[in-house]
């Protein structure tokens, strides 16, 4: 039972990760049609954003110290502005260009990012104590979880929560919906296209910040590479989901997470190593029988 | 004084030019029936109106404002509401919710939240079928109906002119006779101004007012919709007689 419940709590906080991460690409392909790369990156740099530069193993913490309630706002606005900046820096520019010009800049942003931080502080991972309080185990139905499991679980439904309650309830979730079906329908009713589109890179901004969170109290550590995994994954979870369809990411998000526990614990020990490979071969195999996703987006019509 | 003004405009796409040269002005109230054949640039030219499509020569006015080369959402907010071809309905919004996209434009004025509600009664109350399914998603509608809500909802936005692109376009004859029936209720009502491209001419005959005919991207014929419908230049123009 209790070895059930672990497995239960594992794969539930592995794909609320993927899931957070999927949604933040998800919303900003909606609303135009970007897939952006640079999304494990903007990841990497919030945990930075908490440190001193130096290239020292052990981290010199800056904001990393603050108190939860201050570090918690403070890292997201770190991610929804970095975020917004990339829009009005780069992808801006490039509103008019096809996906896969989109893309390479993405690539390429991610890549600037991911150096800067590297001349900042090596590529030698730092350790770090992010949130230490919520590494001790709590005791559910016979298993012992970590806090830590607990809280990513319990953040990511009430962000799922406040997203849809946002996206329904508001007029700027109104306009956004709109936006990602039709955009050019949508400003031809007066919906400014820079305004949405800056909202959603804020909020795909403070996602990835909530995962930098997660991670970073998780594994305890810094390295400019710990975006990059969570990327893939929730790069893929979007394709299975159906591109755009923010529902379907979270769900896709959610399955990735259960598969990859699952072949943890039934593969054979020798097959373990090679985990991914199992997952991957599922991923082509929903692929095949599913091209379109498991939720096909609306409104994959051409925009102007 | 004209409430839209284009002087010169022409439209490229690449190496393909839709629209050559096109000069006319719309006064306040008048209905503009505009005909021609597939391809004639009727679409191009509206959208080059609504902002869609930059010109690349020319000077459009509206209310007073050069609008040459704004931003659709610029040029909507300023009252030019436009309907496109093919009821771009927002298939997983509701009825109500595509109806109220388009009433943030007044957000922030005193009000605004008071008069869009009343806007939204005076839609229901002009098609009642959308009153009726307002809670269901605007992909399940049929076409005479996605093509209700998307002119009740670019009623919402309280414009001073309306564009519609085919508002006939893959209806029955009935569904259409309603459709514009409530156009032209609307018109008096509102004292709207009407830009409608249709690519026949019959219903520019039917409802009466102004008709251009376009070909090859020229305007070639502008004058009274009865007198020219039932002329022989008409005729001629439309099938380009004459000419080979």
């Amino acid at each position: 039972m209790g070895g059930l419940m672990q497995v239960i709590f594992d794969a539930l906080s592995l794909g609320s990760l993927y899931a957070l991460g999927a949604l933040g690409i998800a919303l900003i392909f909606g609303v135009m049609r970007l897939v952006n790369f640079a999304h494990g990156d903007v990841i990497a740099f919030c945990v930075f954003a908490l440190l001193w530069p130096s290239v020292d193993a052990v981290a010199i913490i800056f904001a990393g110290n603050l108190p939860w309630f201050l570090l918690i706002p403070f890292t997201l606005a770190v991610g929804a502005g970095l975020s917004v900046l990339s829009e009005v820096v780069v992808f801006r520019r490039f509103r008019r260009a096809n996906p896969a010009t989109m893309m390479i800049a993405s690539f390429a942003l991610g890549f600037v990012i991911r150096y800067f931080l590297l001349m900042l502080f090596s590529s030698r991972p730092k350790s770090i104590s992010l949130l230490p309080g919520l590494s001790q185990p709590v005791e559910i139905l016979g298993a012992r979880i970590p806090l830590l499991q607990l809280i990513t679980i319990l953040v990511t439904i009430a962000v799922l929560i406040g997203l849809t309650a946002f996206l329904r309830r508001t007029r700027f979730g109104l306009e956004m919906r709109a936006a990602a079906e039709n955009f050019t329908m949508a400003r031809m009713l007066g919906v400014r296209a820079n305004r949405v589109i800056m909202g959603a890179f804020a909020l795909s901004g403070a996602l990835a910040a909530a995962i930098a969170l997660i991670l970073g109290s998780q594994t305890g550590t810094a390295n400019i590479m710990m975006g990059a995994s969570v990327m893939l994954m929730a790069f893929i979870a979007t394709v299975i989901g159906g591109m755009g369809s923010l529902a379907g990411a979270v769900i896709a998000g959610f399955a990735l997470g259960a598969i990859a526990t699952v072949m943890q614990v039934i593969l054979p020990p020798d097959a373990r190593a090679f985990r991914d490979a199992f997952v991957y071969g599922a991923v082509i195999l929903v692929l095949i029988f599913r091209p379109q996703g498991l939720l096909a987006a609306r409104g994959t019509k051409e925009r102007v | 004084m004209s409430l839209l003004a284009l002087s010169n405009i022409s439209v490229r796409y690449g190496r393909l030019t839709a629209v050559r040269g096109v000069t006319f002005t719309l006064a306040e109230g008048e209905i503009l029936f505009i005909t021609g054949p597939n391809g004639a640039g009727k679409s191009s030219l509206l959208r080059a109106i609504a902002g869609v499509t930059p010109p690349a020569g020319g000077r459009i006015d509206f209310a007073d404002h050069d609008i040459t080369g704004r931003a659709p959402e610029d040029i909507a907010r300023l009252g030019l509401s436009m309907v496109p071809e093919g009821r771009d309905v927002f298939g997983s919004l509701t009825i109500e919710e595509n109806l109220m996209v388009g009433t943030g434009m007044h957000s922030g004025t005193r009000g605004w939240r008071a008069r869009a509600a009343s806007e939204l009664e005076a839609v229901y109350a002009t098609f009642p079928i959308l009153k009726e399914r307002r809670h269901s998603q605007a992909g399940l509608l049929s076409g005479g109906q996605q093509q209700m809500l998307v002119i009740g909802r670019a009623l919402m936005t309280t414009p001073r002119l309306v564009a519609i692109d085919e508002p006939s376009l893959g209806l029955a004859p009935n569904i259409t006779d309603q459709v514009y029936e409530r156009l032209i209720a609307l018109r008096a009502e509102r004292k709207l101004t009407l830009l409608i491209v249709e690519q026949s001419s019959t219903r520019a005959m039917m409802v009466g007012g102004r008709m251009m005919l376009m070909r090859g991207g020229e305007i070639v014929l502008d004058g009274d919709a009865r007198a020219l419908g039932q002329s022989e230049a008409m005729q001629a123009a439309y099938f380009g007689y004459g000419e080979h």
